[in-house]
């Protein structure tokens, strides 16, 4: 990404002059090296090929969810199972507490001498509790989890990824992989048969 | 349903794999001609990206916003002069009120049940109409909670039906459906929200990437949280969604068991019946299905949709309205013969009531939209038929409409008769139900506009794999 210029006329390419303080004219960092494939199956291979060769910090980008990639990226499970079975929980207890402490303490109402704790009637709101809270607990998660939102992205440097959202698939692998050697990288994907490798800056 | 209009088995090329069948079904193309992950995308995303809209899109968000002005005006007269404006009176307190609420509501939960039951089928002909059938409830739920809320008189306290500690030391009372219904409407609400929402996170990425205004790339790019489409949050994504729809099956049947027992917890002869909840679902489901099709109808044929919402997706929602109403219509046996078997005075006269009362005429308007109307739709002519189709759609929301007059009439002629009286609705009451058809019309044309009504992701996912699409692939964990 080239970077903005404070001044008019064209980035301003003498070291040290920017007023901020920031050195222009240093490398940017590199993020790792994007390859473009056509189609799901194509990513599928090349992501099982990079994983064989030794790589470990890759992603890969599809318009819709390849579930074979992220098997192949080492990724079997989530964890939104165990998120939204636990904010269900804690939203079935606290419903339930919540009735029971209202009507019994909070303010206690005695209808035709029936038990402060009528628990049947208090099942409803309880299953509704441990809805309400999975779902938003499920939500939550799955923004924090993936780091959502995030507005900019190094990926979003490249011009071709914008069509990871359409009709391109995309293997990346990332600078800080132990394994990263800028050249050795592009030439391993390149045997991968893609449609482009691009290498993208932070 | 789907599963039942298996493929020409001459479609499959001779010696392919039986083992492949699940995985890829040569069933009726879900989507018609030969799209690719970009002309689906286009198709889609161009109505709300770049497409002028069509005549009818002005037409009908016109009429949205007219009759959305019968609301404003019927609600801030409510405002100054309270709910005796409206007709309802003892016997009948809740009248126009409660039938609204629990007409609308019912109509939201087709949406649900075509994204969250059907996504648990493996109903695949669910996904392009899933999107629109969510908004769909989304905005039927909001008109529905309109009517409780203008009900309450005090429409600015509606805060006090939550326990919140307040100095008066007062919280609701919890073994009241009423309590019930505020908690289900509202986690019906919410839940719903969310659906919708993390289904249209990757839309609108595709959205964001594909817009070619600086506004629209910054508004649905804000809206798209930055997702990029990385496996790992597909991961996430797909085994999140799942689990919701897991939760939202259970929770929509929830939904109108508790409406239900707003009545059947009561002890008015023909509303404490255990058939209620069964019953209020299938009928949810029924009038739901008729206003999406309803909808759906009109909607593709402005915008060239054919390829996505094809006549066999028409078919199979007609074949759904068909199933529904005939539950429906044992619900009405049910009644009739329950409280004949009785022997109860009071159940079986008011049932005699119920036929042939005053307000006889409404019950067997009731039975002729919903029994007799839906009988054509066991012709697959009227199922592919856009007419005959939009012609009992009406019908049976009309019919549903009905059958909650019924329900809520019924407490003209309870079991004392001195405490029998009638129900006429004033010109408010038609003004506030006017009105919230404006409301939902007035948001879906908007929906229409600014968002895409058929989820671009799940189409592409729909596509054979020839085609670009993810036909084949699996999506969670541990694939072949």
């Amino acid at each position: 990404m080239s970077t903005p210029s404070t001044l008019p006329g064209g980035p301003d390419t003498r070291p040290g002059s920017d007023i901020s303080g920031h050195d222009d004219t240093a490398a940017p960092a590199v993020y790792g090296y994007l390859a473009e494939f056509p189609d799901g199956d194509s990513l599928v291979a090349a992501t099982r090929k990079a994983k064989a060769e030794g790589y470990t910090r890759m992603d890969t980008f599809s318009p819709y969810a390849i579930g074979e990639t992220a098997d192949a990226l080492g990724f079997p499970k989530s964890e939104m199972g165990t998120i939204m079975l636990i904010g269900g929980l804690t939203g079935a207890c606290s419903g339930f507490f919540m009735q029971y402490w209202c009507n019994t303490y909070g303010y206690s109402l005695n209808v035709g001498g029936r038990p402060y704790l009528s628990w049947p009637s208090f099942i409803p709101i309880t299953f509704e509790m441990m809805v309400l809270t999975a779902v938003l607990s499920g939500l939550f998660g799955f923004i924090a989890l993936c780091g959502l939102p995030r507005f900019h992205h190094p990926l979003f440097n490249s011009k071709a990824f914008d069509r990871a959202t359409r009709d391109r698939f995309f293997l990346v692998v990332e600078a800080v992989d132990p394994k990263y050697d800028g050249p050795a990288v592009r030439s391993f994907l390149d045997t991968l048969s893609p449609l482009s490798v691009e290498e993208v800056m932070e | 349903m789907a599963t039942a209009d298996h493929p020409p088995t001459h479609r499959r090329p001779p010696g392919a794999p039986a083992a492949e069948l699940p995985l890829e079904p040569e069933m009726w193309p879900l989507v018609q001609n030969r799209h690719d992950l970009v002309s689906v995308g286009d198709a889609i995303g161009n109505v709300v990206l770049t497409r002028v809209h069509p005549k009818q899109w002005w037409v009908g968000l016109l009429a949205g916003l007219i009759m959305l002005q019968f609301l404003a005006v019927s609600v801030a007269w409510l405002f100054y002069k309270g709910v005796g404006i409206w007709g309802i009176n003892v016997p009948v307190a809740w009248g126009f009120a409660i039938i609204n609420f629990v007409w609308w509501i019912g109509i939201g939960h087709a949406g649900t049940l075509i994204s969250a039951i059907l996504l648990l089928l493996h109903q695949k002909w669910r996904q392009s109409i899933s999107r629109f059938s969510e908004a769909m409830t989304i905005f039927a739920v909001m008109c529905a909670g309109l009517f409780p809320l203008l009900h309450m008189g005090r429409p600015w306290f509606f805060y006090w039906l939550y326990p919140f500690p307040n100095v008066a030391g007062v919280w609701p009372q919890f073994r009241s459906p009423l309590t019930w219904d505020v908690f289900a409407v509202t986690t019906y609400f919410t839940s719903s929200l969310v659906f919708w929402y993390i289904g249209l996170i990757p839309d609108l990425a595709a959205l964001r990437d594909q817009a070619g205004k600086r506004w629209q790339q910054l508004v649905y790019g804000v809206l798209a949280l930055g997702w990029r489409g990385s496996a790992i949050h597909w991961r996430r994504y797909e085994k999140l969604y799942l689990i919701l729809g897991g939760l939202c099956t259970p929770h929509v049947l929830s939904v109108h068991t508790v409406v239900s027992f707003d009545f059947a917890v009561s002890i008015v002869p023909l509303w404490h019946a255990t058939i209620f909840p069964p019953f209020f679902v299938a009928g949810a489901i029924f009038s739901g299905f008729a206003m999406v099709v309803a909808i759906a109808l009109p909607v593709r044929k402005w915008y060239g949709l054919e390829d996505f919402f094809t006549d066999h997706h028409m078919d199979i929602c007609g074949k759904v309205m068909l199933a529904t109403g005939m539950l429906v219509c044992y619900g009405y046996f049910s009644e009739v013969w329950m409280s004949w078997y009785s022997h109860s005075l009071y159940e079986w006269g008011t049932t005699l009531e119920r036929l042939f009362g005053p307000y006889g005429w409404s019950y067997w308007t009731l039975l002729f939209c919903n029994f007799l109307v839906p009988q054509l739709l066991w012709s697959k002519r009227v199922r592919q038929s856009t007419f005959w189709l939009e012609v009992v759609c009406m019908a049976a929301l009309v019919g549903m409409w009905f059958e909650r007059y019924v329900i809520v009439i019924t407490l003209t002629r309870d079991q004392l008769p001195s405490s029998w009286g009638t129900y006429a609705p004033t010109i408010w009451d038609y003004a506030t139900m006017i009105g919230s058809m404006g409301l939902f019309l007035t948001l879906f044309f908007l929906f229409l506009r600014f968002l895409p009504m058929i989820s671009i992701t799940e189409m592409r996912e729909l596509l054979p794999k020839k085609q670009g699409g993810g036909g084949g692939h699996s999506i969670m964990e541990n694939a072949p």
